[in-house]
Parts: C-alpha cells; sequence; structure tokens
C-alpha cells in the first residue's frame, strides 16, 4: 500500500521547550528569593508586592504550571505526532494552547503580586484567569482527542492513555474546585464554605499532584525512557494495570491533607486508605521504568540523558513511598505543618519532575535539530550538581521538620511546654535554612548550564519546521472480535470511548467525598454562637487572604496536647461555616492563629501589640522573619465594595439580616472607633480607616466565639496569692533571667525597659504595683484585655517566683 | 462511628470486585498481546530519509 505523507510541526513544540527553559529559570529563580526571605527577612524588600505571603504562590505557579507545564506539552506535541504518525489536529488550537498558556502564566505573575488571590494554594488565581485556564485547557484536550482520531497507526500507545487521563484529571479538577462567586473583577468567594471548601481544595491540590506531576509524567517516561534507552518497555502488561488502578486510586487520596483537622473521620478514614493502597500502582511505574533498563545499564554509563531519567523514577518510587507514609496519621503528627511536606515536595519535584524534563530535553533536542548534544560532559555536570544540590536542599529541611516537631511537643518535668515560645522552635531550625538556599542554588546553576549547552546545540544543528515523513493509511479494523481480540486491546484503538471511560473512573473518587461533605448536614454540625463575621471583620479577612497570610500561619488547632497548651482549645467543624474560603493554612513558618482572638487564651495579643508587630515585627521579636506590613497603615479600607461583600456572602448563605449591606460601612465604622480607642489607649493614634484596623478586628475574632468570656471583671478575676517573699539566690536569679529571656523579653524588650507601648519594667511606675504580692500575680493571671498575658499554665509557681525576683531585683534600673 | 461498620462492608465488597475483575481480566487473556506495541514504538521516530542509517537494536 501507497505510503502518506506526514508533516510533523516542529515549531510548536520548539516554542514549548523555550517557554520550559525561560519559565524554569523563573521558577527556580523566584524559589531561592523565598528562601533568601525565610532566612533573611530584609529580602522581602520592604514592598508589599515582594513579601513571602505573595511571592511563595509565584514561585509554586511558576514551577508547576509555567516550567512543567510548558515541558509537558513539548513532550505531549512531540511525542504524540510521532507515535500517532499524524499532525497534531489543528494547526490554530495548537497556536491558540500556546499563546494561551504563555498569557495565563504572565496574568498569574501579575495577578499574585498584587494581591489578587483566592487562596486556595496552586488555585490561587482569581475567576477571570480560571476562564482562561478552562478554555485553553479544553483546546488542549479537543486538540490532543482530535489528533487520535486522525491518527494512522491501529493502537494507541500507552504514553496517550497518561495523556489522556491528564486532560481529562485537570478539567474535572480545575472546573469543581473553581466554583466560585465573583464580587468585582479580581475578587470573588469560593462557593464552599470551612470544612467542604477543604474537602474539595485538598482533593484538587492533591490530585494536582497527580495529574499535572505524575499522570504527564508517567507518559512522557513511558515514550522517553524506551526512546532514550533504546528498549522496549519492560512489560505492557503492568502498564495496563498499573495505569487503571493509578487514575482510579488517586481521586480518593486528597483528605491525606487535613488529617486530625477539622473533618468527619469517615473522610479521614478514605483518605488514608486510598493513600496508602497507592503505593503499588505508583511502584508499577517506578518497575516497569527501572526494568526497562534490563541489559542496557551501560547506556547510563554514558549518557547524561538516562542518568537524568534514571534519578528521576527512583525518586518517584522513593515519594510514592513516602506520600503513602505521610498519610498514616500518626506520622502525619510530625510531617504536616513541618518542612517534611517541603522536603517531600522538593524531591518529587526536583528529581522526579525536573528530572525527566531534563533527561527528555537532552534526548529530544538533539533529535529535533539533527544534530549531536554540544557538550555530553557539560550535561553530565549538570546531573551531578543538580543532583547533589536536590539532597543539599532536602536532607536539611526533614531534619528541620524532626528537630521542630520534637521541639513543639516537648515538655518540662513539670509538665509545661519546654519551649511555649513558638519563635524559638523557628529559630532553632534556621541554619538548615542556609543549606535549602545553597542546595537552590545549585540546581540553579545546573539549570543554567543546561540552557547552554541546549542554545549551543541549536544553534549547530538546525531544524525543520514542519517535517515530513511516510506512513501508511489506516485500515479501520471495524467492531471487535471477541475471538482475536480483547477488550483493552480492542479499547486501546477507540480514543474517545477510551476519554469517557477514563473520565468514569477519575470521577468516582471525588464525588464519594464531595458530594456528602456538600449535601448531608449531618457532616458539618453547627456551633450556635458561631457568628457571621462583621463587615470590619470581613474586610481584615480578605486582606489575610489578599497578603497571602495563610503561606505561613494555620488556623487550625489539632486535638494533641502539646498544640492545645500551646494554642488553645482544638478546631470543630462548626466553626468555619461562614469561611468562604477557608484559610487553615498547610505550613506553620509563624504559629497557629486559630485562637488569636481568645481572650486569656495563650495566644491572645491587644490591638497594640498587633499594631506595633504588623509595622515591625522584629521590634516586638528581634528574630522573627516576619516580613513588615507599614502599608497596611497607609492604604485605606475599600469601602465601596462592602456592600457587595455582604451581599455575596448572603447569597452563599451567611445569614446576614435583611437590608444588612446597606448598613454595613456604617457598622464597620464603628466597630473601627472602638479598636481606635482601644489602640489610642495605649498611646497609638491610628485613622480608622485604615486596613491595619481591619487585620486587628480580624485577629481578634479568630476563635472569639467558641471561647468563654475572660475574668476581665473584679468579682471573676482569680484569688490573689499572697506572696511574703522572694527567692533571691543567684541561682534563682539566673533561672528568672532565663525565663525573663524567653518569654518576657519579646514584649518587655531584653532588658526589660519596654518596647513601643509595654511598659517599662526598670522605672519606678508600676501599673499593676510592685510588692511581690502584685508582680507574683500580674504574672499568674495577666491582665490579658491589656495585653498582659496569664503565664499559670506555662510556668510553675516556683519559675514565677523566680522570674518575678529577676524582674524586681535583676533589671538593671 | 457506625458508619465505619458500613465503611468496612463497602470496601470488603469493592475489594472482592476489583479481584473478581483482574482475575477475569487475566482469564479473559485481556493482558495477552503485549510484545509489538511497546516495540513498534521504538521504529518510527527518524526523519524520512535518514531511515536507512537507522541502526536502532532491539534484543
Amino acid at each position: 500500500m501507497e505510503d502518506q505523507k506526514v508533516i510533523y510541526d516542529n515549531k510548536t513544540v520548539k516554542l514549548f521547550i523555550l517557554a520550559t527553559l525561560v519559565w524554569g529559570i523563573v521558577g527556580v529563580l523566584v524559589g531561592i528569593v523565598i528562601a533568601l526571605q525565610l532566612r533573611f527577612p530584609a529580602f522581602n524588600f520592604g514592598l508589599e508586592f515582594t513579601t513571602f505571603g505573595r511571592v511563595r504562590p509565584v514561585h509554586t505557579n511558576a514551577i508547576i504550571f509555567a516550567f512543567v507545564g510548558n515541558a509537558i506539552f513539548a513532550g505531549v506535541y512531540y511525542s504524540m505526532q510521532r507515535l500517532l504518525k499524524t499532525r497534531m489536529f489543528s494547526d490554530l488550537l495548537s497556536k491558540f494552547h500556546f499563546w494561551g498558556w504563555q498569557l495565563i502564566i504572565v496574568l498569574a505573575a501579575v495577578t499574585l503580586l498584587l494581591g489578587f488571590t483566592t487562596s486556595k494554594e496552586y488555585a490561587e488565581l482569581e475567576w477571570p484567569i480560571d476562564i482562561l485556564i478552562a478554555l485553553v485547557w479544553v483546546a488542549f484536550g479537543v486538540n490532543m482527542i482530535g489528533t487520535t482520531v486522525i491518527r494512522r497507526v491501529q493502537h494507541i500507545y500507552a504514553a496517550i492513555w497518561w495523556y489522556i487521563a491528564t486532560f481529562v484529571g485537570v478539567a474535572i479538577l480545575h472546573i469543581v474546585n473553581s466554583f466560585e462567586l465573583p464580587i468585582s473583577l479580581f475578587k470573588s468567594y469560593s462557593l464552599y464554605a470551612g470544612a467542604q471548601d477543604a474537602v474539595v481544595q485538598w482533593w484538587y491540590g492533591h490530585n494536582a499532584v497527580a495529574f499535572f506531576l505524575t499522570t504527564p509524567f508517567l507518559g512522557l517516561m513511558y515514550y522517553y525512557l524506551p526512546k532514550a534507552a533504546e528498549r522496549p518497555i519492560y512489560s505492557y502488561k503492568l502498564s495496563i494495570i498499573h495505569f487503571w488502578s493509578l487514575i482510579f486510586l488517586y481521586m480518593w487520596a486528597g483528605p491525606h491533607h487535613l488529617l486530625y483537622q477539622a473533618l468527619p473521620d469517615w473522610t479521614q478514614a478514605l483518605g488514608v486508605t486510598f493513600s496508602v493502597m497507592l503505593i503499588a500502582p505508583s511502584w508499577g511505574g517506578m518497575i516497569n521504568g527501572l526494568l526497562t533498563l534490563r541489559g542496557a545499564w551501560d547506556k547510563v554509563r554514558d549518557k547524561a540523558e538516562l542518568k537524568f531519567l534514571v534519578v528521576a523514577v527512583t525518586a518517584y518510587g522513593m515519594s510514592t513511598f513516602e506520600g503513602p507514609m505521610m498519610s498514616i496519621k500518626f506520622v502525619n503528627q510530625l510531617t504536616h505543618f513541618t518542612d517534611w511536606t517541603i522536603a517531600h515536595v522538593h524531591i518529587a519535584g526536583m528529581a522526579w519532575n525536573g528530572g525527566i524534563v531534563f533527561g527528555m530535553l537532552y534526548w529530544m533536542v538533539p533529535k529535533l535539530f539533527r544534530t549531536k548534544l554540544y557538550s555530553e560532559k557539560l550535561a553530565n555536570a549538570h546531573f551531578w550538581i543538580a543532583t547533589l544540590g536536590i539532597l543539599i536542599y532536602a536532607i536539611p529541611l526533614y531534619w528541620s521538620a524532626i528537630t521542630q516537631w520534637l521541639m513543639l511537643r516537648e515538655y518540662t518535668p513539670e509538665g509545661f511546654l519546654a519551649y511555649p515560645n513558638f519563635l524559638e522552635t523557628l529559630t532553632q531550625i534556621l541554619p538548615m535554612y542556609t543549606f535549602r538556599i545553597i542546595g537552590g542554588t545549585m540546581f540553579l546553576i545546573g539549570f543554567f548550564l543546561m540552557v547552554f549547552n541546549l542554545a549551543k546545540t541549536m544553534k549547530a544543528g538546525s531544524m525543520v519546521a514542519q517535517e515530513e515523513a511516510y506512513a501508511p493509511v489506516l485500515v479501520e479494523l471495524g467492531a471487535r472480535d471477541p475471538k482475536k481480540e480483547s477488550m483493552h486491546r480492542f479499547l486501546e484503538r477507540r480514543s474517545v470511548r477510551f476519554s469517557v471511560i477514563a473520565f468514569i473512573v477519575l470521577a468516582i473518587g471525588g464525588a464519594v467525598e464531595i458530594i456528602p461533605m456538600t449535601f448531608v448536614k449531618s457532616n458539618v454540625p453547627t456551633i450556635e454562637a458561631v457568628k457571621p463575621y462583621t463587615p470590619l471583620e470581613l474586610a481584615g479577612r480578605d486582606l489575610y487572604v489578599s497578603e497571602g497570610c495563610y503561606n505561613c500561619h494555620s488556623q487550625m488547632v489539632r486535638p494533641f496536647r502539646w498544640e492545645t497548651d500551646r494554642y488553645g482549645e482544638y478546631s470543630k467543624i462548626g466553626e468555619f461555616v461562614y469561611d468562604h474560603p477557608f484559610q487553615w493554612g498547610s505550613r506553620r513558618t509563624g504559629p497557629d492563629l486559630a485562637r488569636a482572638g481568645v481572650i486569656g487564651g495563650p495566644m491572645y495579643k491587644n490591638a497594640a501589640w498587633h499594631y506595633n508587630h504588623f509595622m515591625d515585627p522584629q521590634k516586638m521579636n528581634e528574630q522573627s522573619i516576619m516580613p513588615k506590613y507599614p502599608w497596611l497603615a497607609e492604604k485605606n479600607i475599600d469601602l465601596d465594595i462592602i456592600p457587595a461583600k455582604i451581599r455575596a456572602m448572603k447569597k452563599l448563605g451567611v445569614p446576614y439580616p435583611e437590608g444588612f449591606d446597606k448598613i454595613a460601612v456604617d457598622d464597620l465604622k464603628k466597630q473601627a472607633a472602638v479598636i481606635v480607642a482601644d489602640l489610642k489607649a495605649s498611646g497609638i493614634t491610628a485613622d480608622p480607616g485604615k486596613q491595619i484596623i481591619a487585620m486587628i478586628a480580624y485577629m481578634h475574632k479568630l476563635g472569639r466565639d467558641i471561647s468563654t468570656p475572660a475574668a476581665s471583671d473584679s468579682a471573676n478575676a482569680p484569688a490573689k496569692v499572697v506572696v511574703e517573699s522572694l527567692p533571691n539566690t543567684p541561682a534563682d536569679l539566673t533561672a528568672g533571667k532565663e525565663i525573663f529571656g524567653k518569654l518576657c523579653a519579646s514584649c518587655h524588650g531584653p532588658e526589660g525597659k519596654g518596647l513601643a507601648t509595654f511598659p517599662n519594667l526598670t522605672d519606678d511606675e508600676w501599673i499593676h504595683g510592685n510588692t511581690p504580692t502584685d508582680v507574683v500575680n500580674t504574672i499568674t493571671n495577666g491582665y490579658p484585655v491589656k495585653g498582659m498575658l496569664p503565664f499559670k499554665n506555662q510556668l510553675t509557681e516556683q519559675q514565677i517566683k523566680q522570674v518575678a525576683s529577676f524582674t524586681l531585683n535583676g533589671l538593671k534600673k | 462511628m457506625n458508619i465505619f461498620y458500613l465503611l468496612i462492608g463497602v470496601s470488603l465488597f469493592g475489594a472482592l470486585v476489583f479481584l473478581v475483575l483482574f482475575i477475569w481480566a487475566v482469564k479473559d487473556k485481556q493482558f495477552d498481546d503485549d510484545k509489538t506495541p511497546p516495540i513498534r514504538m521504538l521504529f518510527d521516530d527518524e526523519p524520512a530519509e535518514e531511515k536507512e542509517n537507522d541502526t536502532t537494536e532491539v534484543k
């Protein structure tokens, strides 16, 4: 039979490759910037656009969707045309796909830095961009499935099954997670609230890992690894089994991001079970990849691309073992909210995704440009510097996670937290953050070597933009003959049917978890005392979202003694029913804030403290790594949008009274005046229209509704203990000094001379008296409303006496 | 907590369904032609005019 001429579109492949290189460098560079910010807060540059809270999402989005995304498309467009022996379905769609995707990336970077965010991790982009993503993604899907329809080979090779699952999976996830109610062009509220929002978000979040960072990469592995090794994939049987089981199981695993949190037990149990089961299909992929190299290991010695692919598949095996282990509830106590998760994702991201991309590029670019790689030596140098960089990045972070976890749960023999000040556990791990910067920089240096190497290769060779090839026409086999063809084999030549079945398999897991959470009321028991946010609190909450505070602060106290002692009462589902979106967070670089508004609780700080802390955190805690937020005191609260926000919340089911939107601004002003008066009493003059007032209002709302009123009046005040004399030996004073440095210095200054509005302890003015009885009682029970914390739950009676003694006798007058 | 009894039952049933499906698939030779597709994909990417120089070796 006469062969038909096929013209492959290499131009689009080249464009995607160039975009991969450009965005890869940007993404890694931004990663190094935020690593520097965590070590040296000065790298926040004092600008609102460059704080960690805003830049971190730029890093994650740039790496996942810009670097990895473009690499996937380059790999898919190259391999699909050759596997199916046809040009891509539509040149117009290819063009729209490429330029649309780049536009999304640029819009994402700009809007995230401007503070337009939904705060849902890896889905931070606001609704207009969400719509654009959906359009471009559908264009990609139509282009891809269209290509399978016009193919010239009978059966669709395994790599393409994974590409199809990627398209279908991401489409489902993106659409379901992006249901939001727009208020303006740049602001929307999630349709889901609290625990429901959390379940949907982490179903999305985990499966962004599955269907953006795993399935397309398994597809690429199934094509580029056999190609580079010149060996067929080890087992085609295994690829069938592990394909269907992996895409089915992944969709159930999301709730493992929410263990011990405010979520029904059955959801958590499902998440854990399916996460553990995921080892099997994941390792199916790893085994299939590694065993493909049987008899070809000598090639690994010579070719850098194979080295990268081998390390990638090995890292995939390690990460997919580690992930299920981290999903076991007990282990999750340690790994969640600490740097363990950060190390885990970077092993997977840098070694698995990075490795496949690098291996693919070193193989594909010379092929595309019909020449040899410019320098095999340079590629090997890239391999070693990148691999070492990954280790230097990740190992210190595992160390950091264990260190911080052990410190957070350490108790003194007297039964108090050994490190009650969260900052101590952070300063302990800061040296590890230096290693992270070094590791990341090495990875970037390797990246530059590759860009140079590939640029030289491209220059030396020449690409044929419209490459000619010949392939016989496809003779349609028609209906299945049950004797000659198995069902799966038949399905492999029915791409549309294949896609529909993949959709059904993918939809089950999410449906089983999300539908009952959203529609069965008993899953979200409400709490009578929990009231909707006032307009001022809501404005503050939206600022909290916009500044990306959730990137460092959780709002989720897990039911462990070492968390409830540190933060307060554990979090309950019913607290979050008005939270569009939820703000539980995923990493505690700073302390949890769920109980920041519980007067008398360990996390409470008064308005003056918050004011000073927002303005300059390092003034309050010298070693704090939080960025300064002085613009909060300069920028006005946007009053024009308040009524629209109240109406939107009402539409989402928040029970504001009828017509409340009309009086909302007045209500806001009234509450702001109270806070301004409170600040005035502490000697701070503030403008009631500024954003900082709204932030303070929001801080004081957190956890307040479920707390019991504190003993603020004398009738409820705890009985005074009479103290005759204080221990005065040098040993006592030394012990007192140590406690003072740990607990008191953050407000009263290291020498007790007072900070901002916190009183000087070395002068003759004593607000609550300076007899031993007065001082001991002040330290024991505090004056929470004024900002003095009670320390009776952190210190023994003896320790309180020691620190009182130090205060009266040890401080230099 | 009662929901767990239902969950255990549903899980066991689900597991059984998958086991039966798997045994059926193997017996029905769903996985049998596992040679041609992986080998065929190795041969298709050389530019047309360089076809003769293709020395790809498959053992």
